[in-house]
C-alpha cells in the first residue's frame, strides 16, 4: 500500500475507533482499543515523516482533484507535528490506566472515546490542506477537550471547562470569520490554492482583516499571553491524564496552524509587512515569558504552576517565530517538540504525586523526596530540562533560540531568555526544596512509592528528555526541514 | 444611501456580531453567555451565506432557462458550521446544568473564587 494512501488513516483510525470505544464496557477493553488505535496512528505518522521530508504528499478525498475536493497535504512541517501529537498521545496513554481508574471509576468507554475524538481532531487540523476543514477539526478536538476537562474530580473543573468553552468558541469563531473573508476574496478554501490567488487581492481591507482575525482566533487557542486565561484552570482541574495529553499537544497544534496561515497561506513577505506582526508577536512572547514564569513562582497548586510555566514556554516558541528567520523558526519547531517532552514528563511526575497523596499543593509535598524518591527524582530531572541545563532537551531548544536571536542581532533577547530561565530555576527549586530539604510533618500521611505503571512511563519521558538532549539529529533535522518548508513558500508575489 | 442598502446584510452581521460578543463578555449568567455566543456565531453564518449571493443569480437548482446561479458552496459550509454551533450549545448547556447542581447558581461573577481544597474535600466527605 502506498504511503500517501495510508496517510489519512492516521486521523480516521482514532475517529472510527472512538465510536466503538464509547460502547465498550468495563475498564480494560476501552483502554486497550484506545491504545491500539493511537499506536496505529503514531506508526502511520512515523512512516509518513521520512516520505514527507522530501516531497509534499497530497491525498485527495474521494478522488476529487484538490481545489474542488478536500485534500490532506503533508510536508515536513505537519508530518513533524503529527508525529509529535500521536507519539505524545501514545506515551500519555501508557501512563493513563491506573490514574484514570481512580479519577473516572465508572463508564470509561465514553471518556476514552472523547480522548480519541480530541486526538483525531488535533491530527486532522495538522494534516488537512483545507481551511474550513481546519475549523471543523478544531471544533471536534475542542468540544471533546471541554468535556474531558469537565471530568475533573472537583467542581472547579466544571467552571474551568465552561470558561474554556466560552473562550475557545470565541477563538474558533474568529478563525471562521477570517476564513469567511478569505473565501469571499479568493473563492477557494484550499490553502495552497488560496495562497496562489491571494496576491491579486492582497491590497484589500478584507484580506488584512482576515489575517488579523485568524491571528487573534488562533492566539486564543495557543494561549498567547493576554489570551491565556482559560489555560491555568483548565490544566489544573482536569483529570491528570487529560492535563498530560493537552500539555503535550493542544497548544502545539494551535501554534502549527498559526504558522501555516502566517507563512504558507499569507506568505511572510505579506503578513509581516501589512501588520506589525513581528513586533506584536515579540512583545507578547516576551511578556508571556515573564508573566508566566513570574506567576508560576508564587503558585501553591503545582499543576497551576506548571500551567503558568506553559504560558511562558509558549512565549519562547512565539519568540522564535517573531524573528522571521530560518533559525528562529527552527528554534520554534524545536521547542514545540522539546517542550511537549518536558511538560509531559513534569505533569506525569506531579500526577503520580497526586495519585499517591491526593494533593498537588506544595505544602503537602514536604519531605516527599525520601518517601517517593523515584517520582521526585523524575520531577527534578525533568525540571532541569525546563530550566535548560546542558544535556537536556530544554537546553537544545534554548540554545537554538539564543543562536537565532544573536543571528538577528537581538542581543538583548539573549539576556531575557537567560533571565526567564533563572525564574524557571526558582519555581523548580521550590518543589525540590519542599521535597528534600524539609522533614515530613507529622500531620501529613506517610506515603509509599507509586506503582510501576505510573513510574515507568514517567521515566520513559525523562529518558527521552535526555536522549533528545544528546542526540539532536532527528529533532534538529526535522525542525529545520519544517522551518524551510514554512519559509520556502514565498507565493504572495510581493517583492520584499 | 445606496451604500447602506447594498451592504445591508453586512450591517446586520456587524450589529448582531457586536450584540452577541457584548453579551458573552458582559453578562454573568451562563445561559445568557451561551445565547450571546449563539448570536455571535449566527452572525458569521450570515456573513458566509451573504458571500454566496451572485447578483441576478437564482437559487442553485439546475433547471431550464436559468443561466446564472448563486454559489451554493457557502450554504453547505454553513450547514456544517451550524452543526458545530449546535454541538457547542449542547455541551455549554450541559456544563451549565452540572454547574447549577454543583454550585447552586449559574451566575458567573465570583463563582468558585472562594473554593479551596480543604473545604471541597470536607464537603465531599460529608456527602459520602
Amino acid at each position: 500500500m502506498n504511503i500517501v494512501d495510508l496517510m489519512p488513516f492516521s486521523v480516521l483510525v482514532p475517529l472510527i475507533a472512538s465510536a466503538v470505544v464509547a460502547m465498550l464496557p468495563g475498564r480494560t477493553l476501552p483502554w486497550a482499543l484506545t491504545f491500539l488505535a493511537t499506536l496505529i496512528s503514531a506508526v502511520i505518522a512515523a512512516l509518513v515523516l521520512p516520505a514527507a521530508t522530501d516531497v509534499t504528499l497530497s491525498y485527495p478525498f474521494g478522488n476529487w482533484p484538490p481545489p474542488i475536493g478536500i485534500e490532506y497535504r503533508v510536508d515536513a512541517a505537519n508530518a513533524f507535528v503529527a508525529l509529535l501529537v500521536s507519539g505524545m498521545a501514545t506515551l500519555a496513554l501508557l501512563w493513563a490506566p491506573i490514574s484514570v481508574n481512580r479519577e473516572v471509576p465508572k463508564r470509561q468507554g465514553p471518556f476514552y472515546a472523547l480522548f480519541l475524538l480530541a486526538l483525531s481532531g488535533l491530527l486532522g487540523i495538522t494534516l488537512t490542506g483545507d481551511a474550513f476543514n481546519v475549523f471543523v477539526f478544531l471544533e471536534i478536538s475542542s468540544l471533546a477537550t471541554y468535556a474531558l476537562v469537565a471530568y475533573g474530580s472537583d467542581r472547579r473543573a466544571l467552571l474551568a471547562a465552561f470558561r474554556y468553552l466560552i473562550m475557545g468558541t470565541i477563538g474558533a469563531t474568529f478563525l471562521l470569520i477570517g476564513i469567511a473573508f478569505l473565501y469571499m476574496m479568493t473563492g477557494t478554501l484550499n490553502m495552497a490554492d488560496m495562497a496562489e490567488r491571494l496576491p491579486e487581492v492582497r491590497d484589500t481591507r478584507s484580506v488584512r482583516a482576515a489575517l488579523a482575525f485568524i491571528i487573534v482566533g488562533l492566539g486564543l487557542k495557543l494561549a498567547l499571553l493576554p489570551l491565556h486565561l482559560w489555560l491555568p484552570n483548565a490544566y489544573a482541574y482536569a483529570p491528570n491524564f487529560v492535563t498530560i495529553f493537552l500539555a503535550g499537544t493542544a497548544t502545539k497544534v494551535a501554534l502549527y496552524v498559526m504558522l501555516r496561515f502566517i507563512f504558507t497561506v499569507f506568505a511572510p513577505d505579506y503578513s509581516f509587512v501589512v501588520l506589525p506582526l513581528a513586533t506584536v508577536l515579540m512583545v507578547l512572547a516576551v511578556a508571556g515569558m515573564f508573566a508566566g514564569s513570574w506567576v508560576a513562582m508564587f503558585q501553591v497548586h503545582l499543576k497551576r504552576m506548571l500551567a503558568y510555566s506553559s504560558v511562558a514556554q509558549v512565549g519562547y516558541m512565539v519568540l522564535g517565530v517573531s524573528l522571521v528567520t530560518a533559525a528562529g523558526l527552527t528554534a520554534a519547531f524545536l521547542h514545540l517538540f522539546n517542550h511537549a517532552l518536558i511538560k509531559t514528563a513534569l505533569f506525569m511526575a506531579i500526577g503520580t504525586v497526586m495519585y499517591q497523596t491526593g494533593s498537588a499543593k506544595i505544602d503537602d509535598l514536604r519531605g516527599l523526596g525520601r518517601q517517593m524518591p523515584w517520582t521526585m527524582t523524575a520531577f527534578a530531572l525533568a525540571g532541569l530540562s525546563i530550566i535548560g541545563v546542558p544535556t537536556t532537551a530544554g537546553f537544545i531548544s534554548k540554545w537554538y533560540l539564543i543562536l537565532a536571536a544573536v543571528e538577528s542581532g537581538a542581543w538583548w533577547l539573549v539576556g531575557l531568555i537567560v533571565l526567564t530561565s533563572m525564574m524557571a530555576v526558582v519555581y523548580v527549586w521550590r518543589v525540590i526544596e519542599a521535597a528534600w530539604m524539609t522533614e515530613r510533618p507529622a500531620n501529613l500521611p506517610m506515603v509509599r512509592e507509586a506503582p510501576l505503571g505510573l513510574l515507568v512511563p514517567t521515566w520513559i519521558l525523562v529518558a527521552l528528555n535526555f536522549y533528545f538532549g544528546l542526540d539532536t539529529r532527528l529533532t534538529v533535522g526535522a525542525a529545520s526541514a519544517a522551518a524551510e518548508v514554512m519559509l520556502g513558500s514565498g507565493v504572495s508575489g510581493v517583492n520584499p | 444611501m445606496s451604500t447602506v442598502l447594498s451592504f445591508f446584510n453586512y450591517w446586520v452581521v456587524v450589529a448582531l456580531m457586536m450584540i452577541g460578543f457584548y453579551c458573552v463578555i458582559a453578562r454573568g449568567n451562563m445561559i445568557k453567555k451561551i445565547m450571546g455566543l449563539n448570536l455571535f456565531q449566527t452572525s458569521v453564518f450570515i456573513l458566509f451565506v451573504t458571500s454566496g449571493k451572485v447578483t441576478g443569480g437564482s437559487t442553485p437548482i439546475l433547471r431550464e432557462g436559468v443561466e446564472l446561479y448563486s454559489n451554493p458552496l457557502p450554504h453547505v459550509i454553513v450547514l456544517t458550521a451550524i452543526v458545530v454551533g449546535v454541538a457547542i450549545t449542547a455541551v455549554g448547556l450541559a456544563l451549565a446544568v452540572r454547574i447549577q447542581e454543583a454550585y447552586g447558581t449559574i451566575e458567573d461573577d465570583h463563582l468558585g473564587d472562594d473554593d479551596d481544597d480543604e473545604r471541597l474535600a470536607l464537603e465531599a466527605r460529608q456527602r459520602r
